[in-house]
C-alpha cells in the first residue's frame, strides 16, 4: 500500500493506541495536517505550542499512557522546548513531533529553520531526524518505546517536509533492534536479600518515595510494605497520592515545605527505604544531615540515579513495581513499637497549621474546601509558586495521578494546559488547576481550548497579588525589598467571560463554598479568581541549604 | 586521576554531539577523545580519557549507558592495555639543526614524512609519554605546528571490548 510519509506517521502513531494528539499547525506540518483531517486521531488544537506539550504530558501523567504532541519547524518547535524540558525532569513518557525544513534545505538558515534535534539533545531521552520516509514507522515504534519504558521520558522525532510528503509503502514496524537500551526490571537478588534483612533488623524504619512509585504503578506493593514492615512513609513532591495520605502512616510531604513529623521522622530513623526518588536538593537540604543515623537502601529504575547525591548502603537497581514484590515475598510482619508511637506523638504537636483572620480569606482554607466539596475526588493540577505548596500541604491526596504539578523544572504556566490534557484524558472527572495570579496569565490563551472543546476545567487563583514565592523570599531573605514582585492584575471574570467561560471573583470567605459547588456542576471551564491574603507565607520552612530538621514557621 | 575510557556507539548521525554534549553540560573534564568506525560499520569505537575521581567515573559510565546509542562502555584503565597515540609535529630546520633533528627522530622511532627547505615534518606514534617527550626533546627547536589525534587503546590478550 502506498502512502505519504504523512499518512504512514499518523497510521504508525494511531498503531500505538494513540487516539488523541495535542497540537499546532504551520507549513512544514502542513502534509501532516492534511492526513490527520480524515485519519479520525482526535486532535486537540492549542493556543500555544508550550501549552500543546504541557497539555499533552498532563494527559499522559492522568492516564498512564503517553502524550503526543505536534508542532511545526523553528518557532513552533521551540516553543515546545520548555513543555519538553518540564516532562525529561519529572520522567512523563511525551512524544512530540516536529515539522522540518525540507532535507534540502536543513543547515542554510532557511525560513523557519531551527535545529530543534540539536536543541532538544539535553532534554529528551532520545531524539530523531526522519531521514527516509520509509523508516518512519520503525521510528515511531522506538519513540515509543524508549518513551515509556525505562525511566519514562520525552522523545522527539523531527520529520522534513519533503519526508512527510513523500510516497512510501507501509511497513509494520520490525522487531526492536536497540542493542544501546535496556530498561531494568527485577532487582539483583542478593542485594534484595540484604535490604529485606536490613528493613527487618531496623528499629526506626521510614520509607522515602517519589514520582517512581507511581510511573510504575508501584503503589499497592508500596501500601502493603509499609503497613506490612510498619513504617511511616514520607513522599515527594512527586510522589504526592503514591501513598494514600490518609493512612495512619503518612507523613505527608518531606523537604523545604515538609511537614514537621516527616522531616524529624528522617533525622530520627536507623533506616531509610528511598523508592523512586532523587535525592533532590529542595528534599535533602544540607545532604549531610540527612538522615545522618540511618543505613540507606535506594531502589531506582535509573542507575545513574544511585550514588549520584548520597553515597548509600545497598543500590539496587531495577522497576519498583518488581523489586517491592521481590521483598515483599521476604519480608515478614513486623509489630508497631515505640517508633510508631514516637512519629504518632510529632504528628500530634506539630500539625501544618494555619491561622484563620477575621474577614479575609486564606489560600490553604480555598484548598482545603476544594478537597470537601470534591470529597477528595479531584485531579488536582497547580502552577509553582506558594499556592503549589499549600496544594501539596492542604489536599489530601489518596490515589496516584491525582497531584499533577511541575516538580523538577518548576514551571509556571504548566497548570492549566496540564488541566486541560487530565480533563480529555478523564472526561468524567472533576479537574482542578489550583493557580496563582501570575503563574495562570503565563498560559491564560488555553482559555481559547478549553472553550473550543467543551472542557469543563475548574481554575482556582489564589491571587495574593503578588509573585508570591519569590516574594516570600524576598521578605526572609532580602529585607523586605519587593522588587518587582508586585502586579496589577486584569479583572479576570471579564477575562474568563470574554473566552466563553465562566468566571466568578470571590471576596468573602463565606462565598468560597457556594462558588466551588457552582464550578464543579458547571458543565463550562469555570476560572474562580480568590481574592486571598497578601502577604501570607508558606510553612514551616527549611531555609536553603540548610538542615531538614531546623525548620522556619 | 586519568581514566581510559572504551565507548561502542551506533555509528548514527549526531552520536559524537550527544557524548561530547553529556560531557560538558555535566561537567566532565574530556582530557582526549580519539572517534572512527570498527570492522562493523554501524559501530563505531571512541576512546575517551576523562580526569575524574572514582565517583565521577561511576556517573560518566552511568550517563554515557542512558544515551540510546551507546551500546557498551569499558573503563580499561586497571586493565591491561596497548594504547597509543599518533602525532605529527613540523618544526623549523636549518643547515645546521637538520641533522640534530633527524637524530632526535631516530631516538624516538619517529619518521620525517616532509622534508621541506626550511621545515621538517615528523610522525610518531607511542603511548602519551612517548609522544611527550618528543614534543620536549623538539621544542628547543622551534615548533611550528603539533597535532596529536587523542589515545586509542585496547585491551591485551583474550579481553576485549566488542559485541561478538
Ligand atoms: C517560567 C517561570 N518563571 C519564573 C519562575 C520563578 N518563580 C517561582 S514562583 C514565582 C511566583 C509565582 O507567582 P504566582 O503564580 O502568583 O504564585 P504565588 O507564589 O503568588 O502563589 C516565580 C516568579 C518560575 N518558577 N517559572
Ligand atoms: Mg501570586
Amino acid at each position: 500500500m502506498k502512502l505519504t510519509g504523512a499518512q504512514a506517521l499518523i497510521k504508525a502513531i494511531q498503531d500505538e493506541g494513540v487516539d488523541t494528539v495535542f497540537g499546532y499547525p504551520g507549513g512544514q506540518v502542513l502534509p501532516i495536517y492534511d492526513a490527520l483531517y480524515d485519519s479520525g486521531l482526535k486532535h486537540i488544537l492549542c493556543r500555544h505550542e508550550q501549552g500543546a506539550a504541557h497539555a499533552a504530558d498532563g494527559y499522559a501523567r492522568a492516564t498512564g499512557r503517553p502524550g503526543v504532541c505536534i508542532a511545526t519547524s523553528g518557532p513552533g518547535a521551540t516553543n515546545l522546548v520548555t513543555g519538553i524540558a518540564n516532562a525529561y525532569m519529572d520522567s512523563v513518557p511525551l512524544v512530540a513531533f516536529t515539522g522540518q525544513v525540507p532535507t534540502p534545505l536543513l543547515g542554510r538558515d532557511s525560513f523557519q529553520e531551527a535545529d530543534i534535534t540539536g536543541i532538544t539533545m539535553p532534554i529528551t531521552k532520545h531524539n530523531y531526524l526522519v531521514e527516509d520516509p520509509a523508516d518512519l514507522t520503525q521510528i515511531v515504534r522506538e519513540a515509543f518505546y524508549v518513551a515509556t519504558t525505562g525511566r519514562p521520558g520525552p522523545v522527539l522525532v523531527d520529520v522534513p517536509k519533503d519526508i512527510s510528503s513523500g510516497e512510501t509503502e507501509y511497513h509494520q514496524p520490525g522487531p526492536l533492534c536497540m542493542p544501546g537500551y535496556k530498561p531494568p526490571t527485577s532487582g539483583d537478588a542478593e542485594r534484595v536479600d540484604a535490604a529485606v534483612k536490613a528493613i527487618m533488623a531496623s528499629e526506626r524504619p521510614v520509607i522515602y518515595a517519589g514520582g517512581g512509585v507511581i510511573s510504575s504503578n508501584a503503589h499497592q506493593e508500596l501500601k502493603r510494605l509499609a503497613e506490612m514492615t510498619v513504617a511511616p512513609v514520607t513522599t515527594t513532591l512527586m510522589g504526592l497520592g503514591g501513598f494514600p495520605g490518609d493512612h495512619p502512616l503518612s507523613l505527608g510531604m518531606l523537604g523545604m515545605h515538609g511537614s514537621r513529623y516527616a522531616n524529624y521522622a528522617i533525622t530520627d530513623c536507623d533506616l531509610l527505604l528511598a523508592v523512586g526518588v532523587r535525592f533532590d536538593d529542595r528534599v535533602t537540604g544540607k545532604i549531610e544531615s540527612f538522615a545522618p543515623n540511618a543505613k540507606v537502601i535506594h531502589i531506582d529504575i535509573d542507575p545513574a540515579e544511585l550514588n549520584k547525591n548520597v553515597p548509600v548502603d545497598i543500590a539496587i537497581v531495577g522497576n519498583l513495581k518488581y523489586v517491592l514484590t521481590q521483598m515483599l515475598e521476604q519480608l515478614t510482619t513486623k509489630l508497631p513499637g515505640a517508633w510508631l508511637d514516637k512519629v504518632k506523638k510529632w504528628k500530634k504537636e506539630y500539625p501544618l497549621k494555619y491561622a484563620s483572620k477575621e474577614g479575609a480569606i486564606k489560600p490553604q482554607q480555598v484548598i482545603e474546601e476544594i478537597y470537601n466539596v470534591t470529597g477528595g475526588k479531584a485531579r488536582i493540577t497547580t502552577e509553582v509558586g506558594q499556592h503549589q505548596m499549600w496544594a501539596a500541604q492542604y489536599y489530601t491526596y489518596n490515589n496516584p495521578r491525582s497531584f499533577i504539578s511541575s516538580g523538577g523544572l518548576g514551571t509556571m504556566g504548566y497548570g492549566f494546559p496540564a488541566a486541560i490534557g487530565v480533563q480529555v484524558g478523564c472526561p468524567d472527572e472533576v479537574v482542578f488547576d489550583i493557580a496563582g495570579d501570575g503563574s495562570i496569565q503565563m498560559n491564560i490563551q488555553e482559555l481559547g481550548t478549553a472553550v473550543q472543546h467543551q472542557l469543563p476545567v475548574n481554575v482556582a487563583i489564589m491571587n495574593n497579588g503578588y509573585l508570591g514565592m519569590v516574594r516570600q523570599w524576598q521578605e526572609l531573605f532580602y529585607n523586605r525589598r519587593y522588587s518587582h514582585t508586585e502586579m496589577p492584575n486584569p479583572d479576570f471574570v471579564k477575562l474568563a467571560e470574554s473566552y466563553g467561560a465562566e468566571g466568578y471573583r470571590v471576596e468573602s470567605a463565606s462565598d468560597i463554598r457556594p462558588v466551588l459547588e457552582q464550578a464543579v456542576k458547571s458543565k463550562k471551564p469555570v476560572l474562580m479568581d480568590f481574592v486571598v491574603e497578601q502577604e501570607e507565607n508558606v510553612v514551616p520552612m527549611v531555609p536553603p541549604g540548610g538542615a531538614i530538621n531546623k525548620m522556619l514557621d | 586521576m586519568l581514566h581510559t575510557v572504551a565507548v561502542l556507539v551506533e555509528n548514527n548521525p549526531g552520536v559524537l554531539a550527544r557524548v561530547a554534549g553529556l560531557f560538558s553540560r555535566r561537567g566532565f573534564n574530556i582530557d582526549s577523545l580519539a572517534v572512527g568506525r570498527t570492522d562493523d560499520p554501524a559501530i563505531s569505537r571512541m576512546t575517551i580519557v576523562v580526569e575524574g575521581d572514582h565517583r565521577t567515573l561511576e556517573q560518566v559510565t552511568k550517563q554515557l549507558h542512558k544515551l540510546v546509542d551507546v551500546i557498551k562502555i569499558n573503563d580499561i584503565t586497571e586493565e591491561a592495555h596497548v594504547e597509543r597515540e599518533l602525532v605529527m609535529i613540523k618544526v623549523i630546520a636549518d643547515r645546521t639543526t637538520k641533522l640534530e633533528i633527524m637524530q632526535i627522530a631516530d631516538v624516538f622511532r619517529a619518521k620525517i614524512v616532509d622534508f621541506g627547505p626550511k621545515t621538517l615534518t615528523l610522525e610518531a606514534t607511542g603511548t602519551e609519554d612517548k609522544v611527550n617527550a618528543l614534543e620536549e626533546a623538539l621544542r628547543p627547536y622551534s615548533i611550528k605546528e603539533l597535532m596529536r589525534t587523542g589515545k586509542i587503546a585496547m585491551l591485551r590478550g583474550a579481553k576485549y571490548t566488542s559485541l561478538k
